[in-house]
């Protein structure tokens, strides 16, 4: 790896990212191109700022790692990345948009009426927002390390530090053109080598590589991969909870969640979707291609625990001179966009949730406190905790958002007959069980065994509980049912242009993005004229 | 090593969170002591508890639901067996034993009390011997000098205190009851002020956007006929009858028409830059209250200047909020002047827009969320909306 190209690569993308997110807004000098300074978030855009905010180091560089010392088990791990969005897209989306929720704490509340289960959840939201933050920050002290030889946790610091500068700064003004360029970012610096590395196999002979049938010994992952036994001594277990967690826990990631507040309407939000879908599952194509060309050029990884660096030397493993470290360069700045662009979603978020939730009675703007507050915890963590694989980190926050957000917006949009304490119940037993194995696991209170395996892949048992206790415990409690939940119900199933009943005054969400709106609420002929015309500008 | 020193750390987690929790409300309310007081002392507070207790429900006025939630406190606050609250034809709520055997006879009993205004003690004449209820009191409830109902406390003896006691109550439930109203009769005057707002932007702005589109049926049909459809959707969105709350993009839209409007009547003098962050357009707030903003920044930037004067409307993404400031360069304002019209001290029509947009957005928000306002005469003026991406009970329709 040559540090005169990587670092200057790291740079760029920092700058890009900072000056695309203070200057990215779209002005309009007079009011005739007012459209264009006003239009909606499109669906299209929406899903590449998605996208780019979802696809953290695990996936950049944690896929790869695993199936490189795994082997083609783990394409679990991208499969069920991929397909959280399905079940968000079916159960979740639309009806999440039309509840106006900002958070994750608003749909409670707006849902439930209650303050208390607002305050639980935001809880479980920081309490997730901070276990998915530790391994971004790992994942960059990883990269940097092997960039420029600096000590761990130096990239930890630095990207927390560009973090806070540029969020509490209000430097990320234009957030969604910021995610929405980080995306095409990172599937370019993974997508290009790919194609020169492919082509560096084919002229090698394109032999396949081999995956011994058994696991690799537990030993020579390394003592610091707590995980990776448990893998080994149950498989099927393994792979189960680790579906179970990610095709659930996807909907309750804070970051994902505030995003869908910028469509328009929840027919959009689902269109956004269906785009996430395709988005990220073409960007899913690529880890396990370097984790496969990584077994054959570069099986030594296994051995030693930095398996995630995978992704970084392939390229100059594979191409030699200056190409080499060009790509190599370029894959180094997908890698920091990728921390980057998840740290900020995520900061964002879980500080949005401190300031409101966490530090309360005071009424006046304590965001600030909140971003240094949403990330000082997680950079503690990612100095202490060390040598947990990148992916199996995102997993435990997955595992943790499956086990009590899922059962709360599953059953909160479809089933009239939750109440606050059922909600309680199932956040605390089913959530609380799922950070309390995940904690357990992590500080190593069981390294072996069925105990140990359990603790390590609890969704397979969590999710199930959490849904249990909120359907049981809002049986029993009916007096409790919030008063309003036909009104509420009805917003969030019923399409938007239904809702007033009378003539809705044509909006914006009419003209910037009429596609989304088929049924046009205005009756009048000549009407149709200014909306015909702006479509033609 | 490190694993336990992380676990220590994440357990430490919730801790740390719920101890910022408690020092947020700990120094929220400084005063908080930690004595308890002498038993006098106690009994007040407790006393004092109860019937703050009691009042949330009753400042929602006199229906059967309030009465049934606060008449539970109200025979705590008295320490009778049963207690009863009416309105003028019925009994809304009775808390305590024996309401089969005497809630029938209630109605009878305080006629007397609803038509004179005065407290009646009676005796039960029950005729169960173990019924501990031989005698009560009843007492009027009067809000605006109009007998509401009565409060009817009681006892297996007779008793003078209790009848004191049942007097100072209902007085107490009065007073409640009268705020009641005076919080119904502000929301009416908001929307009664409201309705104004629509009225008000007819007459001037009317007939000045009518005869502006009409000087341009000749010169140029085609931006007339654009205009007057302008026109159209401007007055449709700004009479619209159903919603209290729109959406930041359907203001904005209105705003944009209203700008087009006024550009057809002063056509180079207006300069607007409008820079608006996408994130944001979803947010909702109460229907109408950026285009007055708009509207006096408009005035205040025409008004007396021959040059440009130039206005920006930016809306920003905050995290959790969103951000509106809208600037004009024109001739500004006395800020006291202006302090007295957010005060509501100001007479005449001037500003009137400023301050019920001030009311509106603390009434909906809360009282962090009002206008704020730079200014100074001659230095134009900047206005910042502060607008909560999410409120419970606030969706467009």
């Amino acid at each position: 790896m040559n540090e005169a190209y990587a670092i200057p690569a790291v740079a760029v993308v920092v700058l890009a990212t900072v000056l695309i997110g203070g200057f990215g807004l779209r002005i309009s000098r007079t009011t005739s191109d007012f459209y264009v300074a006003s239009r909606t978030v499109g669906p299209r855009l929406n899903a590449a700022a998605i996208s780019g905010e979802y696809l953290s180091a695990a996936s950049f560089l944690g896929v790869a790692g695993l199936l490189l010392v795994h082997g083609p088990d783990m394409l679990w791990y991208p499969v069920g990345y991929t397909a959280g969005y399905l079940v968000l897209l079916v159960f979740v989306a639309a009806p999440l948009r039309r509840s106006g929720a900002y958070t994750l704490p608003d749909f409670a509340e707006g849902r439930l009426e209650s303050r208390e289960v607002r305050r639980v959840v935001s809880m479980f939201v920081v309490g997730a927002g901070w276990l998915y933050l530790v391994p971004q920050l790992q994942g960059a002290g990883l990269t940097l390390q092997i960039l420029t030889g600096a000590p761990r946790w130096f990239g930890g610091a630095l990207v927390a530090a560009v973090v806070i500068l540029a969020v509490a700064a209000g430097g990320m003004r234009s957030i969604t053109f910021v995610q929405a360029f980080q995306y095409w970012l990172k599937l370019t610096a993974l997508l290009v080598p790919a194609f020169f590395l492919v082509l560096a196999w084919h002229g090698d002979g394109g032999s396949p590589p081999t995956f011994p049938s058994t696991d690799l010994p537990s030993a020579g992952v390394g003592a610091g991969q707590p995980l990776a036994t448990s893998r080994a001594d149950h498989p099927l277990y393994a792979t189960y909870g680790l579906i179970v967690a990610t095709f659930l826990g996807t909907m309750g990631l804070p970051h994902v969640v505030v995003r869908f507040y910028t469509s328009p309407n929840g027919r959009a939000a689902r269109r956004t979707t269906v785009v996430v879908l395709a988005l990220v599952g073409v960007f899913y194509l690529l880890p396990p291609l370097y984790g496969w060309l990584g077994r054959i050029y570069a099986p030594e990884l296994t051995a030693a625990q930095d398996a995630d660096a995978t992704v970084l030397l392939l390229p100059g493993r594979m191409v030699d001179g200056v190409a080499g470290d060009l790509l190599g360069a370029l894959v180094a700045g997908g890698a920091f966009a990728a921390f980057l662009s998840t740290a900020s979603g995520l900061t964002m978020a879980v500080a949005g949730v401190v300031s409101q939730d966490v530090l309360p009675a005071r009424g006046v703007r304590h965001f600030r406190l909140g971003v240094l507050l949403a990330m000082a915890v997680p950079l503690g963590g990612a100095l202490l905790v060390d040598g947990v694989p990148v992916a199996d980190a995102v997993g435990m926050a997955f595992a943790v958002s499956a086990s009590s957000f899922c059962p709360l917006l599953v059953l909160g949009i479809w089933w009239r007959r939750l109440t606050p304490p059922g909600a309680l119940a199932g956040l605390f037993l089913g959530g609380g069980s799922a950070l309390l194995a995940v904690t357990l696991t992590v500080s190593g209170a069981a390294t072996s065994g069925w105990l140990h395996t359990l603790l390590a892949w609890p969704a397979v048992w969590s999710v199930p509980v959490g849904f249990l206790a909120m359907i049981l415990v809002s049986l029993a409690t009916p007096d409790a049912i919030p008063t309003h939940t036909t009104a509420t119900m009805t917003r969030l199933h019923l399409p938007e242009t239904l809702w007033s009943g009378s003539l809705r005054p044509p909006g914006l969400q009419g003209r910037g993005e009429l596609r989304d709106q088929p049924y046009t609420t205005r009756t009048h002929d000549e009407a149709q004229g200014p909306t015909a015309r702006r479509e033609h500008k | 090593m490190t694993g336990t020193v992380t676990a220590t750390l994440l357990a430490l987690c919730p801790l740390l969170l719920g101890a910022g929790f408690l020092l947020g409300r700990r120094t929220a309310h400084p005063d908080g002591r930690s004595d308890v007081g002498t038993p006098v002392e106690r009994a007040t507070f407790e006393t004092l508890h109860t019937a703050s207790l009691a009042a949330p429900a009753l400042r929602a006025g006199l229906t059967e639901d309030t009465a049934r939630k606060s008449a539970r406190r109200l025979r705590t606050l008295l320490g009778t067996d049963a207690l009863a609250l009416t309105n003028r034809s019925a009994v809304l709520a009775w808390d305590g034993t024996a309401e089969q055997a005497h809630a029938k006879y209630v109605m009878e009993e305080v006629t007397p009390v609803l038509a004179a205004g005065r407290s009646v003690a009676f005796d039960c004449g029950c005729d169960a011997v173990d019924c501990p209820l031989r005698w009560a009191v009843a007492a009027p409830v009067v809000a605006d000098g109009r007998v509401l109902g009565a409060v009817v406390a009681y006892a297996p003896r007779e008793s003078a205190v209790l009848a004191r006691a049942a007097d100072e109550v209902a007085r107490w439930v009065s007073v409640q009851l009268e705020l009641a109203e005076l919080d119904r009769s502000r929301t009416r005057l908001i929307e009664a002020e409201i309705k104004a707002l629509r009225a008000q932007i007819s007459p001037h702005f009317i007939f000045n956007s009518l005869a502006a589109i009409a000087s341009f049926v000749r010169t140029d049909p085609e931006r007339a006929r654009e205009l007057l459809l302008e026109f159209a959707d401007f007055t449709r969105y700004s009479f619209r009858r159903h919603g209290e709350f729109t959406t930041l993009a359907d203001e904005l839209h209105s705003i944009d028409q209203y700008l087009a409007l006024v550009r057809a009547r002063f056509g180079d003098r207006l300069a607007v830059t409008l820079q608006i962050a996408p994130e944001v357009l979803p947010v909702t707030l109460p229907f109408l209250c950026l285009q007055p903003l708009v509207e006096n920044a408009v005035k205040h930037g025409l008004e007396g200047a021959v040059t440009r004067s130039r206005i920006s409307i930016r809306a920003t993404d905050a995290g959790a909020e969103a951000e509106v400031v809208i600037e004009d360069d024109g001739v500004g304002m006395d800020p006291d002047a202006l302090r007295a019209i957010l005060r509501g001290e100001a007479d005449g029509s001037t500003g009137i827009g400023l301050s019920n947009v001030d009311e509106r957005l603390r009434q909906v928000f809360g009282d962090t969320y009002g206008l704020v306002i730079e200014t100074e005469v001659g230095a134009g003026m900047k206005i910042t909306v502060r607008i909560p991406k999410y409120r419970a009970g606030v969706y467009a329709p």
